[in-house]
């Protein structure tokens, strides 16, 4: 075999009649012509715009606010130039009086999201263990992950009174769902194969349990756990809206609107903004840290 | 006092009476069945798998070759049948198994060296136990990548050796392989087959393999079970008895090339059969 593959590369070589006719002979040949490798690499300028690019869409946003503004489309008192929104953010931020509400609606969202999943995450294992307890409770969990919590807002406060447990309660509580739904489908849908695995090294349940399906669930856990701190961001801030409140970002949105206060108003959106946004990095960064083979 | 004081065993009379295999064998099958979807995939399967002994297992397509393994495993449950080791169950007895798809089958949490030993861990054996035992591993197979990774950091033929060392590690008396290879590039799968044969020459771990690859089903036996469509009987058995270790050179063997041939003539005559029994489409 060896042998006549030898000879045909030797007859297509006698018959080859450049360097460059690679296909032509009877057989498969080497090229001899010589092989420059020149990797493509960007230039500086060229990374420098890569590295640019995610500012390039706030940025074009930024300036046409502003020429919408100068140009007097739209009137000053519903919207404020950018440079003095983001003036009015800064200075009330850097310990100006929205830094308080600012506070106070973290201080919220945290309580709620803690609760979510301190009791979330350990129930939802608990359940999706079981998939026969899972199964007797899906409905509900699904039939309140899907009713928006805040059309409970009313409910609640006939239970806990227009209170401060009762803004934390409302978000713990739709915060808690979101965790239950994924730590529980995070374990019913745990790879088939390592629990095989497992199993097939004589692992018991228990230790299937706590060595196999824990960590199978925790990339959708934290799923649920990201999803669940926006969530409970949310009712927070429109329960500070609607339930009288006397501080947070919500209140203090609905506040500086009540008495056209735009630039506190616009300040406070953004503020609000920064902090979902904020909320969710954290997250993803401390998802990639716990569960680092997640996605490879 | 004629009467003598013992309760009347009734021993429940078997239906069909347990019929041992012949001398060296380590794992008998009787009256497996399993059915797919009201469909016979195993009828009343009858099979022993010799001791110390490489069976490769090879049949057409949907014969059920990897359900095989998986039943007498304990990971697809069976319908009906008995399966012993040694005449222990299956509990008493220490398997591994090697799966297709390594990446599904190591543990991404744990290090490499962590995964390698977690079965140890399992048995309850000491730290220093386990260090001495992987340290054994490490240096039966030749281990030139960093085992203090994470298993997605490796290779895909790292991932698969480093699957088989765990396996390995507490001294299984059957160790299963279910398309070891097939997921490998070829270099790697060389690598791996030379490895597994060394191991068996080093232990004579009974190995039972499934492959959809004859030639290397054929180099790695010392029996080549041949299965038929379902429903699943044996077409053949063959034995394939070259010295070991088998090189390179074992390929062009008379007597290899032969028991390859043979094996061919028989899958491609258990191809066109035609089916007795299909499953509902």
């Amino acid at each position: 075999m060896a042998e006549t593959l030898s000879a045909t590369v030797v007859h297509a070589d006698a018959n080859a009649s450049a360097d460059t006719d690679l296909n032509t002979g009877s057989g498969i040949r080497p090229t001899s012509m010589p092989r420059t490798v020149t990797p493509i690499r960007p230039s500086p300028w060229q990374r420098a715009f890569r590295k640019l690019l995610p500012m390039l869409g706030p940025l074009a946003l930024f300036i046409v606010w502003d020429l919408v503004v100068r140009a007097g489309w739209i009137k000053a008192i519903l919207l404020p130039p950018p440079s003095a929104t983001l003036i009015t953010l800064v200075n009330g931020l850097a310990g100006g009086p929205l830094l308080m509400d600012f506070l106070v609606t973290v201080a919220r969202t945290l309580e709620a999201f803690l609760i979510a999943a301190v009791v979330g995450v350990p129930l939802g294992v608990l359940l999706g263990s079981n998939e026969r307890a899972y199964r007797s409770v899906e409905f509900l969990i699904d039939f309140f992950r899907s009713t928006p919590s805040s059309a409970l807002i009313p409910l609640f406060l006939l239970i806990f009174g227009v209170s401060d447990i009762n803004k934390v309660a409302i978000a713990a509580f739709g915060a808690l769902l979101i965790v239950l739904f994924n730590s529980a489908y995070g374990v019913l849908n745990a790879r088939k194969q390592r629990v095989m695995a497992a199993k097939v090294m004589g692992a018991s349940r228990w230790q299937i349990f706590k060595d196999v399906l824990l960590w199978e669930s925790l990339q959708p856990t934290f799923v649920g756990l990201r999803s669940a701190v926006s969530m409970a961001l949310v009712i927070v801030i429109v329960a500070e809206m609607f339930i009288g409140s006397e501080s947070g970002l919500g209140h203090k949105i609905i506040d500086a609107q009540q008495v056209l206060n735009v630039r506190e108003m616009y300040a406070a959106i953004l503020a609000a903004g920064a902090l979902g946004y904020a909320l969710n990095v954290v997250f993803i960064v401390i998802e990639k840290r716990i569960v680092h083979w997640s996605g490879r | 006092m004629s009467k003598v004081i013992s309760p009347t065993l009734k021993l429940e009379e078997p239906s069909t009476p347990f019929v041992p295999g012949p001398p060296g064998t380590h794992i008998t099958i009787r009256g497996l069945t399993k059915y797919f979807a009201g469909w016979p995939l195993y009828e009343n399967f009858n099979l022993d798998i010799p001791k110390h002994k490489i069976v490769s297992v090879f049949g057409p397509n949907g014969c059920g070759k990897s359900t095989l393994i998986n039943m007498i495993a304990g990971l697809t449950p069976i319908d009906a049948g008995q399966i012993l080791f040694d005449g222990k169950s299956l509990a008493e007895t220490k398997i591994g198994y090697v799966f297709q798809n390594y990446r599904d089958a190591m543990f991404p949490w744990l290090r490499t060296i962590d995964n390698i030993a977690y079965p140890l861990k399992l048995e309850g054996k000491s730290k220093a136990e386990i260090a001495h035992r992987v340290e054994q591993l490490v240096a039966s197979f030749d281990v030139k990548f960093d085992l203090k990774r994470y298993p997605y950091e490796l290779s895909g033929g790292q991932q698969q050796t480093a699957s088989i060392m765990r396996a390995l590690a507490p001294g299984p008396e059957v160790l299963f392989l279910d398309e070891p290879f097939s997921a490998l590039d070829f270099e790697m799968t060389l690598f791996i087959r030379e490895k597994l044969q060394e191991v068996f020459m080093q232990t004579g771990t009974t190995m039972v393999l499934v492959s959809h690859d004859l030639e290397e089903a054929v180099y790695l036996a010392d029996e080549i079970l041949l299965l038929t469509k379902r429903p699943t009987e044996v077409a053949e058995i063959l034995h394939y008895d070259d010295v070991r270790p088998r090189t390179v050179a074992t390929l062009s063997q008379p007597r290899f090339i032969e028991v390859k041939k043979h094996s061919m003539e028989i899958f491609q005559r258990e191809v066109r059969r035609p089916a007795t029994a299909l499953p509902p489409d």
